[in-house]
């Protein structure tokens, strides 16, 4: 048995799960399927800035457009921090394609002229 | 002088939601003046996700949820001003703004307040020992790393367990920074608790609660700091002093609403401490509105986005003469409530209202019972309640329209 805070929404419920993969304290689907997930195989959304290269003095945001496995995140990161992006950027736009092979790509959040 | 039927002053979440609104409504004369270099406010910085999930249905950044709404004020055409600092108000409504040094005037039919919240700092809090450098709010280091890309230290200690304490504890980490420890003087989190898992669980950061920094040390730059225990009258335990080295105290000890332009023109201050407003967010100075975090601070944007509709949405009934004033019915925080917005329902209201409120500390198995006199106009069970955690009511037109006496809002245990 493990309990944990569900992190989908803010509500927060606290999730309880046995050995038997049952989830109780959910109070939606989503937590049920975060619980199961949590135990088998871990994983976060990484958002985080990179540089613009044409700009002084200024940062874009970036995440990742999937939630990549918990225990590579710190290696994303290095990755992630050695880019960077010409303006104008748009919201939704591809700077890293498949980052280490998690699948997930490293998207634009913000626009920038 | 130049005349303006809405000005709105602030271009974050709340100020662009109440401008999109009274577009909507028929107000075309409209001017959004913001001091920031773009529109969007503190979402700039909150780089973060988690937003949204209300309004859209989807889990989005700060960025992407505001560039909603700056997209649908182009769309709109509704004029803004950025790097417009609003320098005096006066009660008749003529506004005084810089830009780059150059003073303009207008006149406004209606003025919205979206101007957001502040920051509390070092000195309010009185914060004990050198006033050295490395000492630095949540929001500006916020600012530092996800705006302009500077580290702001690399041993760091969090004071308070805000939402923004937390996320910042893990953005520092994740930039390579080790953040030692989050010390909180109350004795439960005024965070969410899946930001305490997913930014400090998830990282071993351990929270300390009942606890706060007794001493700063650092000569020039910040060397270590000294956590006490507190008892419950918050004051410091002897012999539990723990010292640790580090170059940096983040300070995450609160929001203030903005109100130095409301204090200008003397408008009544409430709980909150942001301004006391009716059922349409006008404030007791006829024609100027409030909402979003000036009025009182929230605790998720998405409500802010529907506050500051609201308060679009009264500007707009002022502006075509369709408020009444025929009285109005007052609201009262009752037994163990902090606040509830708003604070005056207009009698002869047709709408339904939403009341905001807050609990004073973390209870289980409460009813929220609004009442008027003696009678019961609503009472809703609730599992668990957190100050943290902001309470939405709604009051039905029919039952406004039953009511006489003032309502109270208190909790009533199982």
């Amino acid at each position: 048995m493990k309990e944990f805070t569900c992190i989908i929404c803010p509500r927060g419920c606290q999730l309880i799960i046995d050995k038997n993969n049952n989830v109780t304290g959910n109070a939606c689907p989503r937590g049920k399927e975060y619980a199961i997930n949590e135990i088998t195989n871990p994983t976060r959304t990484i958002t985080t800035s990179i540089r613009v290269s044409n700009r002084i003095d200024t940062l874009v945001s970036v995440k990742t457009n999937l939630a990549i496995p918990k225990n590579l995140v710190f290696e994303a990161m290095e990755i992630i921090n050695k880019l960077s992006i010409g303006a104008p950027t748009k919201i939704g736009q591809i700077v890293l394609k498949n980052i280490l092979d998690t699948g997930a790509d490293i998207i634009i959040t913000k626009n920038i002229d | 002088m130049k005349t303006v039927d809405l000005v709105i002053i602030g271009g974050g979440s709340a100020g662009m939601a109440a401008a999109l609104q009274a577009k909507k409504e028929g107000i075309s004369d409209i001017l959004i003046l913001e001091k920031d270099e773009c529109l969007g406010g503190i979402l700039n910085q909150c780089i973060h996700n988690g937003f949204g999930l209300t309004e859209f249905k989807e889990e989005l950044t700060g960025p992407e949820y505001l560039w909603r709404f700056v997209d649908q004020i182009h769309e709109e055409k509704i004029p803004y001003i950025c790097n417009a600092q609003v320098i005096d108000l006066s009660k008749d409504k003529i506004i005084k703004y810089s830009k780059y040094g150059l003073v303009e005037t207008i006149k406004a039919k209606a003025i919205v307040m979206a101007t957001g919240c502040y920051e509390r700092s070092a000195g309010a809090i009185q914060l004990p020992g050198d006033r050295c450098t490395g000492v630095i709010t949540a929001g500006l280091a916020q600012k530092y790393l996800n705006i302009k890309g500077y580290m702001v230290g690399k041993r760091v200690v969090i004071l308070g367990s805000g939402d923004i304490g937390l996320i910042m504890a893990r953005r520092l980490t994740l930039e390579g920074a080790k953040v030692i420890c989050v010390s909180e003087i109350m004795p439960y989190s005024a965070g969410l608790n899946r930001n305490i898992q997913q930014c400090l669980k998830d990282y071993d950061i351990p929270l300390y609660l009942s606890r706060t920094v007794s001493k700063v040390v650092g000569k020039n730059r910040l060397e270590k700091v000294t956590l006490s225990s507190v008892d419950e009258n918050m004051n410091f335990i002897p012999g539990t002093e723990m010292e640790i080295e580090c170059d940096t105290l983040v300070l995450s000890v609160g929001l203030v609403p903005y109100i130095s332009l409301l204090n200008y023109i003397g408008c009544p201050i409430g709980p909150t401490k942001g301004a006391i407003v009716n059922n349409y967010m006008e404030t007791k100075i006829d024609g100027v509105f409030a909402c979003g975090n000036c009025l009182h601070v929230h605790d998720v944007v998405d409500f802010v986005t529907e506050e500051g509709r609201n308060a679009g949405h009264g500007a707009a009934l002022y502006i075509k003469n369709l408020i009444k004033n025929d009285g109005e019915i007052s609201v009262i925080p009752g037994r163990e409530i902090s606040y509830v917005v708003p604070q005056f329902i207009d009698k002869k209201t047709n709408e339904n209202v939403t009341l905001k409120l807050r609990v004073r500390k973390p209870l289980k198995d409460q009813f929220v019972v609004v009442k008027s006199g003696d009678r019961i106009i609503s009472k809703t069970y609730k599992l668990g309640v957190v100050p943290s955690e902001m309470i939405l009511l709604n009051l039905s037109i029919d039952k406004i329209n039953e009511i006489n006496e003032e309502l109270t809002v208190e909790l009533e245990g199982k």
